[in-house]
C-alpha cells in the first residue's frame, strides 16, 4: 500500500528521503553544537532567570530586588 | 555603563492570574458535574443546556483554554519582560489580548451549552469565534515579538524559544483545522470529510496538547522552577536538545489517536513510531527539571511551591511515558475508547498543568503584592489533598478503563461474547465513576483552599503595579562572550528562530498530509455510499448539537470482539460525505456506526424520550425535547449548497427540492411511528434524528461489494 502511494506522486522518493536526511543532519548538527559550545556561554544563559533579582556577575543587571521567593515562605 | 530606567507591567500579570484562578474554578466545577452525571444522569436536571454532551466541551475548553491558557499568559507576561529586560511592547495590545481572550471564553461558555459546536474536540467553537481567536492570538504574537525585538538582553533564554514555538505552531494548527464554510452565522461545515477530517482533527488535537498544554508550560518550567529553587536549571545544554527534538518530533504523532481506524495503515504506523521517539525529549525535559533540585531536596520537604513543581514535572514524565505506551497498537487496542485515556489526560491536566500553575501562583502572588504567602500550612494542605485527588482520579480511571475493555473483548468458550449487552460493562464500572468523582472533589477542595490563601495574601500586601528596573540598552551592550557560533546567532534572532521552528513543524505536517490528501487510493470509494438525504443531514446536525459523539463512537475497529458486537468493521470509503467526521474518541455508550436498521423507529423514539425504558438501568440522559421541538428546515437549502460547494455530489438544483424530499421522508417515518402506536408528528426533531440513525452504516449493507477497503 505504502509503495502504491509513493509511486503515485512524482519524485516522492526525494520527499521521503529528503525529510529523513534533513532530520538526521539537523540532529547531528545540534548535538555537535551542544558538545562544542562555550561553557561560559552555557553558564551565563542558565543563570539568566536568576540574575534579574540581583546585580549580575558582569554588573549588567542592577535593579531592585523585590524578594527572593521561596526563602520568604 | 549607562543604564536605562524602565518598569515592568505587573498589572497584566495580575489580570491573567485572576483569570486563570476564576476559570480554573469554573472549568473544574463543570468537570465535577460531568463526573456525577456519568453515574447519575438525573443531575442534568432535564435541562438541555446541562446535558453531558453539551457541557463536556465546556469543561475541556474551560480547562484547556481558560484555566491553562490564562496561566500561560500570566507566566509569559511575567517572565518575558524580565528575560528581555524590557516592558511589554504595548500595554494596549496586552489589554486587547486579555479582554479579547476573556470574551472568547465567555462566548464559548454561552454557545457550547446552546449546542453550537463544530463537534471537533478542543476546536468546538464556531467560525466567528475562530476568527476572534485568530485576531487575539495575532495581537498576542505582535506584542510578544515586538517585546523580544526591543529587548535589552542579547540572548534569548530557552523559555522564550518555547514561547516562540508555541505561538507559531498554535497559529498553524488553528488556521488549518478551522477551515470551514459557513452555513449561517453560527453553523459551518469543515471542508475536509471523513478520514481526511479525522487526520486533520487529530493532527490538531494532539498538537494542541503538545503546543498549548506542553511547550508553553515547559517554557514556564524552565523559568519558574529555577526561580523557585533559586538555582539554575540542571543542564542548559539538555534544554536546547529538549527544545529542538520536541518541536521536531511532536507534530508527527497525531495519527496515534486513530490506530485501528479507517486511516491508512502507513499513517498510523508513522504516528506510533514518532510517539515512541517522543519519550526521549520528554524525559530529557523531566530529568532536567528534577535534577535542577539536585542537592536541594531537603528544601522540597519544607517548601510547598517546590512540592507542587516536583509533582508537576513528575506527572509530565509519567504522562509522556504513558502516551507513547498508549500509542503501541497492542496497548491501544485495549485502551482506546475507554477511561484509560481519561486517566491519561488527567494525569497531564491535574498533575502537570494544574500543579505547575498552583506552584507558580504561590510563588508569584506574594511577589506581585510584595508580601509573604498568608499560610504555608494551607498551601501544604492544598498540596496533599490535591495529590490525593489525582491518585484517586487516575487509579479509578485506569481500573475502570482496563476492566471495561476486557469485558468488551471477553468471549465464552462457545465463541460468543460473554457480555453482549454493552450496558452490563458500564454498570460494572459505576463504583469507579464514584471514586473518580471523590478524587475530583478532593482536588477541588484543594483549589478552594488555595483561592482562600491567595485572597488572604493579596489582602495583606500592596500591589506593585509598576516594578522599576534598569538595564543597559542592547546597542550599548557588549557581549562578554565574544566567540560566535551558529546557534548563538540563531537564538539572537527571534524571527529566524520562528522560521526554524515553523519549518520543523511543517516537515512532519506535509509528510502526513500530502499523501492522504493527494492520493485517491488512500480513500477508496465505495459505489453504494451516497450523500445523506436532507432529512438525514438535518438529523446529523442534531446529533452534532447534542454532541452524541462525546459518548458514542462511529468507528468499528477490525477486531472480532467488535465485529461480533457491532457488525462489519468501518471502511474509509464510508465516510467520504461526512463533513465533519464523527468517529468520537470515547465509548461511554456503544458504537453507533452500524446502528442503522438495527432497531425499529419506535425503539429510537422511546429510547430518546427515556433511555431506561428500552435499556433498563441505562445511564444515558433523556432527550425529551427532541420529541417536541420543531425541526428548523429553513436552513436545508443553504446546507445543501455548502455541501455541494465542498464536493458532495448532490444533483443540480437539488437544494430547491430538498425540503420537499425532506418532508416526504419525514412523513414516512412519522406514519411508521403512528402505526406503532405513538402520536409522532413529522415536523419534529426526533424524526430527523431517527432518519440519520437508521441510515448510519447501512450503505454497505445494501451492496455487498465492499472490496474497496482502506489500504491495510
Amino acid at each position: 500500500m505504502y509503495k502504491d502511494i509513493l509511486q503515485s506522486i512524482d519524485g516522492i522518493e526525494f520527499y521521503a528521503i529528503g525529510a529523513m536526511v534533513l532530520f538526521i543532519l539537523f540532529f547531528i548538527g545540534m548535538i555537535i553544537w551542544v558538545i562544542r559550545v562555550d561553557k561560559n556561554y552555557i553558564k551565563r544563559m542558565s543563570e539568566l532567570p536568576l540574575k534579574e533579582d540581583k546585580p549580575g556577575k558582569n554588573g549588567l543587571m542592577n535593579f531592585k530586588n523585590l524578594q527572593g521567593g521561596p526563602n520568604e515562605l | 555603563m549607562e543604564l536605562e530606567k524602565f518598569s515592568y507591567d505587573n498589572e497584566i500579570v495580575r489580570k491573567f492570574a485572576f483569570a486563570t484562578t476564576l476559570w480554573g474554578l469554573v472549568g473544574m466545577l463543570v468537570g465535577i458535574l460531568l463526573a456525577i452525571q456519568l453515574f447519575a444522569p438525573v443531575f442534568n436536571f432535564n435541562i438541555p443546556f446541562l446535558t453531558f454532551g453539551r457541557i463536556r466541551p465546556l469543561h475541556t475548553n474551560a480547562v484547556i483554554f481558560a484555566f491553562v491558557g490564562n496561566a500561560i499568559f500570566m507566566g509569559v507576561y511575567y517572565s518575558l519582560q524580565r528575560l528581555c529586560k524590557a516592558r511589554m511592547f504595548s500595554d494596549l495590545l496586552s489589554n486587547i489580548h486579555f479582554w479579547g481572550w476573556q470574551l472568547i471564553i465567555v462566548s464559548a461558555a454561552i454557545t457550547l451549552p446552546l449546542g453550537i459546536t463544530t463537534s471537533k474536540e478542543y476546536a468546538e467553537l464556531e467560525w466567528p469565534i475562530d476568527i476572534a481567536i485568530a485576531l487575539v492570538w495575532v495581537a498576542f504574537g505582535i506584542n510578544m515579538f515586538a517585546t523580544i525585538i526591543k529587548r535589552r538582553e542579547k540572548h534569548m533564554y530557552v523559555a522564550i524559544w518555547f514561547y516562540i514555538a508555541t505561538w507559531i505552531t498554535v497559529t498553524v494548527l488553528h488556521i488549518v483545522n478551522s477551515i470551514e464554510i459557513p452555513v449561517s452565522f453560527l453553523k459551518s461545515y469543515p471542508i475536509y470529510a471523513g478520514v481526511q477530517d479525522a487526520l486533520v482533527q487529530w493532527w490538531y488535537g494532539h498538537n494542541a496538547v503538545a503546543f498549548f498544554l506542553t511547550t508553553p508550560f515547559l517554557g514556564l518550567m524552565y523559568y519558574f522552577l529555577p526561580k523557585a529553587a533559586n538555582r539554575p536549571v540542571y543542564s542548559y545544554k539538555l534544554s536546547i536538545v529538549h527544545f529542538w527534538t520536541l518541536v521536531f518530533i511532536y507534530i508527527w504523532a497525531g495519527p496515534h489517536h486513530l490506530l485501528y481506524s479507517a486511516l491508512p495503515d502507513w499513517a498510523q504506523s508513522l504516528g506510533t513510531v514518532f510517539s515512541i521517539m517522543l519519550i526521549a525529549p520528554s524525559w530529557g525535559g523531566m530529568i532536567n527539571g528534577l535534577l535542577t533540585l539536585r542537592g536541594a531536596w531537603d528544601r522540597v520537604r519544607e517548601n510547598p511551591i517546590l512540592k507542587f513543581m516536583v509533582v508537576a514535572v513528575t506527572a509530565y514524565g509519567m504522562a509522556t511515558l504513558e502516551g507513547p505506551t498508549l500509542s503501541l497498537k497492542n496497548v491501544n487496542a485495549i485502551a482506546h475508547f475507554t477511561d484509560w485515556i481519561i486517566a491519561h489526560v488527567h494525569v497531564g491536566a491535574l498533575g502537570w498543568n494544574g500543579f505547575l500553575t498552583f506552584g507558580i501562583l504561590y510563588w508569584l502572588i506574594p511577589i506581585l503584592w510584595n508580601t509573604k504567602l498568608y499560610s504555608k500550612k494551607l498551601a501544604n494542605f492544598h498540596f496533599w489533598i490535591g495529590f490525593l485527588g489525582i491518585v484517586f482520579y487516575a487509579l479509578s480511571m485506569w481500573f475502570s478503563g482496563v476492566t471495561q475493555s476486557l469485558m468488551w473483548k471477553q468471549f465464552t468458550t462457545l465463541g460468543v461474547l460473554q457480555y453482549p449487552n454493552f450496558l452490563e460493562t458500564v454498570l460494572q464500572i459505576v463504583p469507579m465513576y464514584i471514586i473518580r468523582t471523590i478524587g475530583g472533589l478532593l482536588y477541588y477542595v484543594g483549589v478552594l483552599v488555595m483561592v482562600y490563601n491567595l485572597v488572604k495574601t493579596v489582602k495583606q500586601g500592596s500591589f506593585v503595579k509598576e516594578e522599576q528596573a534598569e538595564a543597559p540598552t542592547l546597542a550599548k551592550f557588549k557581549d562578554p562572550l565574544r566567540k560566535g557560533s551558529y546557534h548563538r546567532w540563531l537564538e539572537g534572532k527571534p524571527l529566524t528562530m520562528l522560521l526554524a521552528a515553523l519549518v520543523l513543524i511543517l516537515i512532519g505536517t506535509f509528510v502526513e498530509f500530502v499523501p492522504t490528501f493527494l492520493v485517491k487510493s488512500n480513500i477508496p470509494s465505495i459505489s453504494s455510499v451516497k450523500p445523506y438525504s436532507p432529512l438525514e443531514l438535518q438529523g446529523r446536525d442534531i446529533y452534532i448539537r447534542e454532541a452524541c459523539n462525546s459518548c458514542h463512537s462511529q468507528l468499528v475497529r477490525p477486531f472480532r470482539s467488535e465485529t461480533e458486537r457491532y457488525g462489519e468493521y468501518s471502511k474509509a470509503g464510508e465516510y467520504v460525505y461526512d463533513h465533519p467526521f464523527l468517529w468520537g474518541s470515547k465509548r461511554t455508550g456503544p458504537d453507533l456506526h452500524r446502528v442503522g436498521s438495527k432497531y425499529p423507529n419506535l425503539w429510537h423514539y422511546l429510547h430518546m424520550e427515556n433511555p431506561s425504558s428500552m435499556s433498563p438501568g441505562s445511564l444515558m440522559p433523556a432527550y425529551p425535547w427532541l420529541l417536541t421541538n420543531d425541526l428548523d428546515i429553513s436552513s436545508t437549502e443553504s446546507k445543501i449548497n455548502v455541501m455541494k460547494s465542498i464536493g458532495v455530489p448532490y444533483p443540480d438544483g437539488y437544494e430547491k427540492i430538498a425540503n420537499a424530499e425532506l418532508e416526504k421522508q419525514a412523513e414516512k417515518i412519522a406514519i411508521d411511528l403512528q402505526n406503532s402506536g405513538v402520536a409522532a408528528e413529522p415536523n419534529k426533531e426526533i424524526i430527523a434524528l431517527i432518519a440519520y440513525l437508521q441510515r448510519l452504516g447501512t450503505d454497505i449493507k445494501t451492496n455487498p461489494d465492499i472490496t474497496g477497503q482502506a489500504g491495510n
